[in-house]
């Protein structure tokens, strides 16, 4: 079983742009709204140095941190090019006009 | 010989008088009874007789008073291109001929599946064997108030055209809401008709589901073109009007003035009927693979079936359906298996295809060519060597064959690098190989369209020495403009050269062939206005370019339409976005503007208060003669920025490519050896120059006497007093690579310091490539190129100055400001999880 939480809407995400999610006890979640308007969420963490990624730059499917521009791929949240590491992807439904994220497993287990 | 008596409407435009159909009380036949006379019901008809002539007898119900015609071609009519006859795809005859009794203009109301019986709205009651349900869809209404005022219309049948034909007789306004394939047909035919047209969109791209970013803005910008007003990321507040349409209010507090407002903003499958009798609707009538519902003898086709999950709003899937409806009705079972789908459109009389899955994603290829001179897009989504998804604008003759390589999951690694370029020239001759696929051109094949030079001139240009890009747009002007034949160029130059070719000036990044100054001179000579516009002229490789291209291109076009240009956020680094500087931990620190390097008590209090309101762990005094204030929570920074601005206070853009801070010493006004006020000129300058967006970050100095306290000379531009004037020095840097500035010039005035300053300024933003400090651009461009500029060429500084203050006009809004005043607060504010569903 899995709980879906409903965060808004695609409205409330800019395109090519980032919101970020808190839910008690768990590590914040960045929600990516890319230029063909899918949505992504991740952990709010670069896997390099925990940079906030919801502040980088959304292109294509990635998005840069801004930290030191390392390149993460928003689907598998691993690091593009030569850099090595992956950030924990949530899964995301967009559904009747409404977004909804998986809530983390480690919260399920507490819950 | 008894007959039961059916009456049967008119069948023409017009309803006319009922005439009687007589069916012998003899005729044994299976009753097949079909609601709905439109493009699906009809051809479910047409292919069951195609099949078995004679096996059923046939009643069609239809809720308009016409015969059978093409809803598609409903636009054509609207704009005055076709009359209804011509797009009637059944008459009279038909009916006739094949003994079908119609009734038109009498919409089914319930269904009776005990009695096996329908019941339409006069009330007359037909019995059935098989059902067949066919209604199609209904536009979708968005619930804004006004939404039932007179002159409010939608886009489905001829009723809605005779409406919007009317009232385009009279002029004025009109609104359409939606941007999608019907909202932009009906704009194009009331735009035809006379009518002054704003189409209203939801979403920021026209057509989004049919098209990506970049095919949308070449949609917009070619019906602005025609005259239309396009809104996008524009959300109906409501439509208002006194006992008839005025007007619609946007949620922005817009207001658009409109006599006809035509809400077109979807379609929905039209399951009432068979949701009052009961049968399985879930989006739309729940049929198995023969289009049979939950009701064994009752059907359906078209738009508002779901089959296997999936509702289709096209017309293609409809004839698939229909085919294995009418094997099934004939007992010769198939089985229809869903439809992969592709847009095949003329919107307003531009060609637009899309295809498939063109969202792109992991292990996704885009292959992307730009013919900005032809106004061509296309993109074709590749992974795993097959076509996975294309867009198409302009130039659709290849999408049948990019569906067809799509549909049948063909490996295309064979002609990977020329399948971008079509059918034609991927798969002609066995020339797969872009160089050999050159050398096959005859010498008179034109390379350059915009210039008109020839693979022979070409190639003429590259025996007389040329042997890079650079010498072939010099030499013989090709690939000098627009630049799409810049691969052909290039192939011409290795076929010819081999080796020998040399390599070109870096690209700007590896979306684009164009290095930097080419991508500069080209926004400012074709008057480019924006970032998807820059990438579609010129010819970006990627869909929406990198962090990289971005930022580059949205500061290029800032600097290029000052007051015009409206700046992207989500091109900007997050310190610009955020107007604050992000630290390792993600938070931020706060640097407040201190003019020239001056404070005061109530600006300190301003700054103690906020370090003690918002717990701030440090603040520290600045290279830049100011406080810096650390550790503050992106959520709390409107509020920062709110207490400061109460103290007077603005941005101190420390965290910019931007100017950032005049440092001064303090000058003749208390200093023994000071010559000037240095310390009023440096506010001065800091006053004329705040605010300004750079190639990079740039930082100002005035030293009140040559012992140079303000160290002046490794500033990007440094002003040193002396007894009789201002030096003036250029192009310093602190940095790792600590440069002493070049020294420009001497002037007698403060006045002519503070005019200097703005010209080379000026000449910094408009030439420097971004992310390029003054020092190495000095560098690369020479001092003496500066002096000319600057020194000698009077009439050229004046311009200088006067483009770099009217830029500044629009720069000296606090940024501050405006976002504690709630600007671009979902910058700053976390979402709110609203509600949890487990499942």
């Amino acid at each position: 079983m899995t709980d879906w939480i409903d965060i808004g809407t695609l409205a409330d995400i800019p395109q090519r742009g980032a919101r970020t999610v808190r839910i008690s006890g768990e590590k914040e979640i960045a929600v990516f709204r890319t230029g063909d308007d899918r949505v992504f969420a991740l952990v709010n963490e670069c896997p390099h140095k925990k940079g906030p990624l919801s502040q980088g730059i959304v292109h294509g499917h990635s998005v840069a941190c801004p930290l030191h521009n390392w390149n993460i791929a928003l689907r598998t949240g691993e690091a593009q090019g030569a850099d090595e590491g992956c950030t924990p992807t949530i899964a995301v439904r967009h559904e009747s006009g409404r977004i909804w994220i998986a809530r983390p497993a480690a919260m399920q287990a507490a819950a | 010989m008894e007959f039961q008596i059916e009456t049967q409407a008119g069948t023409g435009p017009v309803a006319g008088s009922e005439d009687q159909l007589l069916v012998p009380m003899d005729d044994v036949r299976e009753h097949l009874v079909v609601v709905g006379n439109g493009m699906a019901g009809c051809r479910a008809v047409e292919e069951l007789l195609a099949r078995d002539g004679t096996r059923y007898r046939v009643t069609i119900f239809g809720a308009e008073p016409y015969v059978n015609y093409n809803r598609i071609m409903l636009s054509p009519v609207l704009a005055g291109e076709k009359t209804f006859e011509q797009i009637v795809i059944n008459d009279r005859a038909w009916y006739d001929d094949n003994g079908i009794a119609l009734i038109a203009g009498d919409p089914v109301t319930a269904i009776d599946r005990a009695a096996k019986s329908v019941t339409a709205q006069s009330g007359r009651t037909v019995h059935y064997d098989k059902l067949l349900i066919a209604t199609g869809s209904d536009p979708f209404i968005i619930p804004v108030p006004g939404k039932d005022l007179p002159g409010v219309i939608s886009f489905r049948d001829m009723k809605d055209v005779d409406t919007m034909v009317e009232a385009a007789g009279k002029g004025g306004d009109a609104v359409v809401i939606g941007g999608g394939l019907l909202g932009l047909e009906a704009a194009h035919g009331l735009t035809l008709r006379g009518m002054k047209v704003t189409v209203i969109h939801l979403m920021d791209t026209l057509m989004e589901r049919q098209l990506d970013e970049a095919a949308g803005w070449l949609l917009k910008s070619a019906l602005e073109g025609r005259g239309q007003t396009i809104l996008t990321g524009a959300n109906t507040a409501e439509i208002y009007g006194e006992g008839k349409v005025e007007g619609v209010r946007l949620k922005d507090g817009r207001h658009i003035p409109a006599s006809l407002v035509v809400m077109a903003v979807g379609i929905r499958p039209s399951t009432a009927l068979a949701r009052e009798a009961g049968l399985a609707v879930n989006r739309g009538i729940q049929v198995d693979d023969h289009m049979v519902t939950s009701d064994a003898d009752v059907l359906a086709v078209g738009e508002c079936v779901e089959h296997d999950g999936n509702v289709y709003g096209l017309v293609a899937p409809l004839w698939d359906m229909c085919r294995s409806l009418a094997d099934g009705l004939t007992d010769q079972h198939t089985g229809y298996k869903g439809s992969v789908t592709s847009t095949k459109l003329k919107v307003a009389g531009l060609d637009v295809f899309s295809a498939g899955d063109f969202s792109g994603g992991e292990g996704c290829e885009d292959i992307v060519l730009r013919d900005a001179s032809r106004g061509v897009y296309k993109r074709v989504v590749v992974k795993d060597d097959r076509v996975i998804g294309a867009v198409l604008y302009g130039d659709t003759a290849d999408g049948g064959w990019y569906f067809d390589l799509l549909k049948r999951g063909e490996n295309v690694a064979e002609m990977r690098d020329l399948l971008i370029f079509g059918q034609a020239f991927a798969q002609g001759g066995g020339a797969l190989d872009p160089k050999s696929a050159v050398a096959a051109l005859s010498d008179d094949a034109e390379i350059c369209g915009c210039n008109g030079v020839s693979k022979g001139q070409v190639v003429a240009c590259i025996g007389k020495g040329a042997c890079s890009l650079d010498a072939v747009r010099a030499g013989c002007k090709a690939s000098a403009s627009c630049g799409s034949c810049t691969g052909l160029v290039e192939n011409l130059l290795a076929v010819v050269l081999g080796d020998d070719v040399q390599s070109g000036p870096k690209t700007m990044c590896k979306c684009t062939s164009f290095g930097h100054d080419d991508v500069r001179r080209e926004i400012v000579a074709q008057d480019m206005r924006s970032i998807p516009e820059v990438m579609q002229k010129l010819h970006w490789s990627t869909p929406d370019g990198c962090s990289s291209c971005r930022p580059a291109l949205n500061y290029y076009l800032l600097c290029a339409l000052p007051g015009v240009y409206v700046d992207d956020q989500q091109s900007r680094f997050v310190n610009e976005r955020m107007h604050a500087n992000i630290q390792k931990d993600g938070t931020y620190s706060v640097v407040p503007r201190m003019w020239g390097g001056l404070t005061n008590p109530r600006e300190l209090r301003a700054i103690a208060d906020v370090v003690d309101k918002y717990d701030a762990p440090m603040v520290k005094v600045t290279g830049g003669q100011r406080l810096d204030i650390f550790g503050i929570k992106k959520e709390d920074l409107p509020a920062v920025w709110a207490d400061l601005n109460a103290a007077g206070m603005v941005s101190g853009h420390a965290y910019g490519k931007s100017l950032r801070t005049v440092k001064t010493c303090v000058g003749s006004e208390w200093c023994r050896f000071g010559t000037q006020d240095s310390t009023g000129l440096g506010v001065k300058t800091e006053r004329m120059t705040w605010g300004s967006w750079m190639p990079h970050k740039f930082k100002i100095a005035v030293s009140g006497c040559p012992r140079n306290c303000a160290e002046a000379t490794i500033k990007d531009f440094g002003i040193v007093c002396v007894d009789s004037g201002y030096e003036l020095h250029v192009g310093g840097n602190g940095g790792i690579h600590v440069r002493v500035t070049d020294f420009l010039c001497k002037v007698g005035t403060e006045q002519e310091a503070l005019d200097y300053c703005a010209a080379f300024t000026q000449l910094y933003r408009e030439e420097a490539r971004y992310l390029e400090r003054t020092a190495p651009w000095i560098e690369r461009v020479g001092v003496d190129y500066v002096k000319q500029r600057i020194v000698e060429d009077d009439a050229g500084r004046e311009a200088l100055r006067a483009r770099f203050l009217f830029s500044q006009q629009f720069m000296q809004d606090d940024p501050w400001a405006l976002r504690a005043a709630g600007a671009n607060s979902d910058l700053h504010q976390h979402l709110d999880p609203i509600s949890i569903a487990a499942e």
